[in-house]
Formats: C-alpha cells, structure tokens, sequence
C-alpha cells in the first residue's frame, strides 16, 4: 500500500515530552501492531497505535520534533499496521511498560480488562510527569509506578516491581531494551512477550535492516516470546542505520 | 537432487539463490535465507565506508510491484566478514554484492573479503556516483570486473542494470573483463507521487521499481544476455512462484535470484523448489532440458 493520507483532528499533550496525535482514518489494530508515519518532506519512522485512530510520540530527534510542529488539519501519510501484534491470553496478565512503552500496551490493557482478564501493570518514567496513560490502565486494573527520581512510587527501575511473576500466565512488555532484557532475565521466558525497537526502513520484510539474528522485527515482529528472545542479540547489541552492531 | 546445479564453479542443491539486498545485511538473515531452502545467498552490496542510505520513505508497495532507493545502506566491508562467517554456517554458497566508485575501490573491498563469489553491483539506479553511474558505460565495466578479477581467486559475477539502450554492450563488456557470469537484472527506475501533497514517496524522490511489474523486462533480458554471451546468466527481477522461476531457466538462466517475494512468504525457496522438481517430474524433463528451451523451439 501507499501511505494513506491522514489528517490530524486533535492534539493532545500527555507529559512534557509526550504528545498523542489523533487523525480522521481508523486502523483495525491488534494491540502492538505499528504504522509507518510520513513526515511529508522529512522521515518516515515506526509508531505504535495507542488508539484506532492515534499515535502517542516522545520528541527525541528531528522527525518526532517535526511531528510536534504539526496541529489540527495538517496532514501525514500513513503506511500499515504492520507486524505481528500481542498474542492476547486469558487468566491474570502482568504489563510492563518503560516510558513511551506504554503506547502498545494500553490498548492491549483495555482489550484484556474487557474481555475479563486481570490486568496488573507496572508503570516505569524518568519523573511523576513523565508517566503516560496512567487512567487508561488504572481502568483496565491495578497500577503500580516507579519513577528514576523516586518522585512518585517506588524510587528507581520499574523492573524492581516484580515480583511472584510466577503467578501471571503471560507477561507483556515494552521499553528500552536495557529494562526489557532485565524483565526478560527475572521471569519464565516461555510465558513473556516483547515488543522491540529495531532501526525500521521498509516495514514490509524485505530490507532486512531491522532484523535481529534472521527475524525481522517489522514482519515477524515487532512482538516476539521470551523463549525466542532468549537464543539471539536482544539485550546485547542493536544495530545502526549502517547496519553496524552497537552494543547495549 | 534433481534440481543440483553447478553455477561458476559452486555446487547449488537447488538453483534458487536469495538476491541481494533483501534480508542482506546481517549474517543471521542470510542464514535465515539459506534454512528457508535457498540454494545460495548474497549479501547486501557492501561498500568502502559505512553508510546509512537515503531517509526514509525508502520502500514502498506500489500494486504492480515495489519501489525503492535504500541508498545503498551498509556497515562497509571493514565491518562485514564476520557477517559472512556467521551466513556460511548454514553450509550454502555465499555470495559477497560489493560496490565502489572506481576499479580500485571495488578491488580493494573485493581483495579484503572472503567469499565464495564476488557479486559486482554496477547497476544501482539511485546512489549517485555508484551503481548504475558506472553501470551503463562499457568500457567502466570491464575495467572494473579486470580489476577484480585480478584481486580475487573466487568467481566474478556482474550484476547489471536493465535502464540502458543495449543491455547486451554491457555484458559483453563485463565477459571482456574477464566475468564468470553476469546477474540480470537490477530494479527498473521508477517513481511514485503522493496525490494528496504532490511530494514524491520516496526520501531520494526517486528509485528502482522490482517485483511482478518487471518481470517481462528482466526475461527479455536474459533471453537476449543469452544469446550474446559465453558466460551464465543468473535471471532475477520480478520471481513470485515457480512457473516464474521456470520461465527464466527457459529465457537462458542458470540460475536465478528472488528478491521482493520473500517479504511476503520467505519460504519461498524451498516452496518453489518443491514445485519445480514436480513439474519436471512430470514433464520428464531435466533442469538441462529446460535451461534455453525458448532459444530452441
Ligand atoms: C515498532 C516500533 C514502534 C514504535 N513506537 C513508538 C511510539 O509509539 N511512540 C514513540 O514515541 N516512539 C516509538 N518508536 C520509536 C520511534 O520510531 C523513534 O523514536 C523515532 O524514529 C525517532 O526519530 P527521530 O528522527 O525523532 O529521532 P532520531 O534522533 O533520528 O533517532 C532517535 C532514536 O530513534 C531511532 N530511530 C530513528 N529512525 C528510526 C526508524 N526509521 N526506525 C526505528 N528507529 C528509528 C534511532 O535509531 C535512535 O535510537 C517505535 C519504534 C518501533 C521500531
Ligand atoms: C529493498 C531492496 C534492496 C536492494 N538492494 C540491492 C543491493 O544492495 N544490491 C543489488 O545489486 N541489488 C539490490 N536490489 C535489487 C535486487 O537484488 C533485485 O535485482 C531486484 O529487486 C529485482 O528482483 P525482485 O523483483 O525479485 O525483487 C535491491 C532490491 C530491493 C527491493
């Protein structure tokens, strides 16, 4: 497909970094899945779908800062969804989200919570202020939050709330890779999922830029089990836009 | 092992190689590749100096087939051995694409890998001053594939571009050069515009169209590089199934390469070769039978 055109309807500022872009075209997502966003005349890059209909950005670099110059009835191109998506399980489901992280995972916390599910979600930012989507997992089930200055909750790693992760029949996450490999260390590898952040160029399996040992992140991914995690690089290298390996 | 093939010397179970730049860049995925049934692999083409290609949009699906200008991405051949080393445990032949500005680059990356064949890509129709640049003027050509040909104990293959007025001049020039086999073709240029806004897709605005849409123009092709050379031709442009796959080993391939298909379905190789081997069972004929079959009826 060409990117679809989409116009932004509304705005809404989330944290100090974190902006949600809502637009007039609906996407049928499984939670995780992603789009590629055209920034018309600047970069093409990966974003979760949060919403339908909306995209959740952090600034961190030139196309996310040119994302934030744009307001109501500018326009952007979408490719997608693509990728695999959460593979949604029933009983008591543990979240685990790292700053923007959290995108793909509230709506799979509203799709589980209605379907009955129990829902716990460990919540991770840098500050109080920085904590994203916090009602909508409150909705879904309980929350637990750490911040890294200690400003709300527990004082340092998100990773430091779990524990008895042996009574959840899945585990769901998404951040950093650094907290994810912690996570990934901590609990049964079989019954955990990953969502993973390569360099993204086509989208559509075929470069080969995000793969990460043989899986292509954009077409097998970008949600990948723990068990498959564990036999390759997640955790200990990344590569560049080159393709060069830069370590974690 | 109806399908074994020997191509330049290498020993394929099966003539169906991975083309390059498709899941090229790191030795996992051309291991990947290669589980998946492929006779062989070749590597993304590999440079001087790390690259990071042009800004995205740099692929996009366009209904006949695919668009795209990578630029040429890669973490130069300085970093790329072990890439290799890491492909060549799946035991198939790995093909190493190199590109460069001039004989002496294209030498000097060539001299400093070990593969089991050089793939020259003097036919990329988006990175300015490589590729196709060098790809369309003859006389470049053969020096270049000399000059490799001079660095290197391994097979030579050349891989050239479809975007000139006489395909032919250009292989013959490679065969001059002293080429084991050339590779035919590479993507078509092409472009694609965003009515909403005017802006082309792509980031390099233009770039090389593969996939289905191509595949008559990469068949013609290969049926007249047969005609005119001594040396194999390797078919690629445009193979989504095995009557595909068949038509070009007809057109004169020894061999050939699937690229933008394995986006979709990478088992592709082994679900082609599958269905080869019953069509010829069938038919009653071998991979010799039909390798030309269009040039004899
Ligand atoms: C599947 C997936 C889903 C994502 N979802 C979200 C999301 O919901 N919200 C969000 O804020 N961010 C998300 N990201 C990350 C987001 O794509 C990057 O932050 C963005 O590309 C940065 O671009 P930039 O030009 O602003 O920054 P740069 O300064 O160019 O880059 C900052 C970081 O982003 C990486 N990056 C740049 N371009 C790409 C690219 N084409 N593909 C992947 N990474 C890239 C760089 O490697 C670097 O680590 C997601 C990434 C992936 C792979
Ligand atoms: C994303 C992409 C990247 C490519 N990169 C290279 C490359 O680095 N070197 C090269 O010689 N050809 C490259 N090609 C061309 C392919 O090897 C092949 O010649 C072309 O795509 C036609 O085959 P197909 O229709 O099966 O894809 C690339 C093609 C695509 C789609």
């Amino acid at each position: 497909m060409k990117p679809v055109n989409a116009v932004i309807t509304k705005v809404v500022d989330e944290t100090p970094t974190i902006r949600t872009f809502f637009f007039d075209t609906s996407f049928e997502l499984i939670p995780g899945q992603f789009v590629m966003v055209w920034i018309r005349g600047v970069d093409e890059i990966p974003m979760a779908l949060p919403y339908e209909n909306a995209i959740t950005v952090q600034k961190v670099g030139p196309a996310t800062s040119a994302l934030f110059e744009l307001g109501e009835c500018d326009s952007i191109g979408i490719r997608g969804p693509f990728g695999n998506g959460f593979d949604i399980t029933k009983g008591r489901i543990l979240l685990v989200a790292g700053g923007v992280g959290a995108a793909p995972l509230a709506p799979l916390a509203e799709k589980a919570g209605s379907a009955g599910v129990e829902v716990t979600t460990l919540l991770g930012a840098r500050t109080n202020d920085e904590i994203l989507f916090r009602e909508r997992f409150e909705a879904a089930g309980d929350v637990r939050i750490a911040t890294d200055d200690g400003s709300e909750g527990k004082h340092g790693y998100v990773t430091q709330l779990i524990e008895d992760s042996k009574k959840y029949s899945q585990i769901y996450c998404c951040g950093p890779e650094n907290m994810m490999k912690k996570v990934l260390d901590m609990v049964a590898p079989s019954k955990a999922q990953f969502s993973l952040h390569r360099y993204i160029k086509c989208g559509i399996g075929i470069c080969g830029a995000c793969c990460v040992d043989g899986l292509r992140v954009c077409k097998d991914g970008p949600v990948f089990s723990g068990e498959v995690l564990k036999k390759t690089e997640f955790g200990v290298y990344r590569r560049n836009e080159c393709g060069e390996r830069v370590r974690f | 092992m109806m399908l074994a093939a020997t191509v330049t010397g290498l020993k394929l179970k099966n003539p169906m190689m991975l083309a390059a730049g498709i899941m090229g860049t790191t030795g996992g995925s051309l291991k990947r590749a290669a589980q998946a049934g492929a006779g062989a692999v070749v590597t993304k083409s590999i440079g001087i100096a790390p690259k990071a290609g042009h800004s995205n949009p740099s692929m996009v699906d366009v209904d006949c087939g695919y668009l795209n200008a990578m630029g040429l991405p890669n973490p130069s051949y300085k970093n790329f051995q072990e890439e290799i080393d890491k492909a060549k445990e799946s035991e198939v032949p790995v093909i190493a694409s190199i590109f460069g500005g001039s004989a002496d680059e294209f030498s000097e990356i060539a001299g400093a890998l070990c593969a089991d064949a050089f793939e020259l890509n003097v036919s990329c129709p988006h990175a300015r001053g490589y590729g196709a640049e060098i790809g369309t003027d003859p006389k470049l050509v053969e020096e270049i594939t000399h000059a490799v040909k001079s660095a290197v104990n391994a097979p030579v293959w050349v891989k050239l571009t479809p975007n000139v007025t006489d395909i032919k001049s250009i292989g013959l020039a490679a065969q001059r050069g002293g080429a084991d086999a050339v590779v035919a073709i590479n993507t078509v240029r092409g472009m694609a515009i965003d009515i909403e806004s005017g802006y082309p897709i792509l980031g390099n605005k233009f770039g090389g169209i593969s996939g289905r849409a191509i595949k008559p123009v990469a068949i013609k092709c290969v049926y007249d590089l047969y005609e005119a050379l001594d040396i194999p031709v390797i078919g690629v442009g445009g193979i989504s199934d095995w009557k595909d796959a068949v038509e070009f080993i007809m057109a004169g391939a020894r061999a050939v390469q699937i690229g933008s298909a394995v986006g979709e379905n990478i088992d592709i190789f082994s679900d082609i070769s599958s269905c080869m081997d019953a069509f010829l069972t069938e038919k009653e004929w071998t991979l010799d039978d039909i390798y030309g079959m269009a040039h004899e009826v």
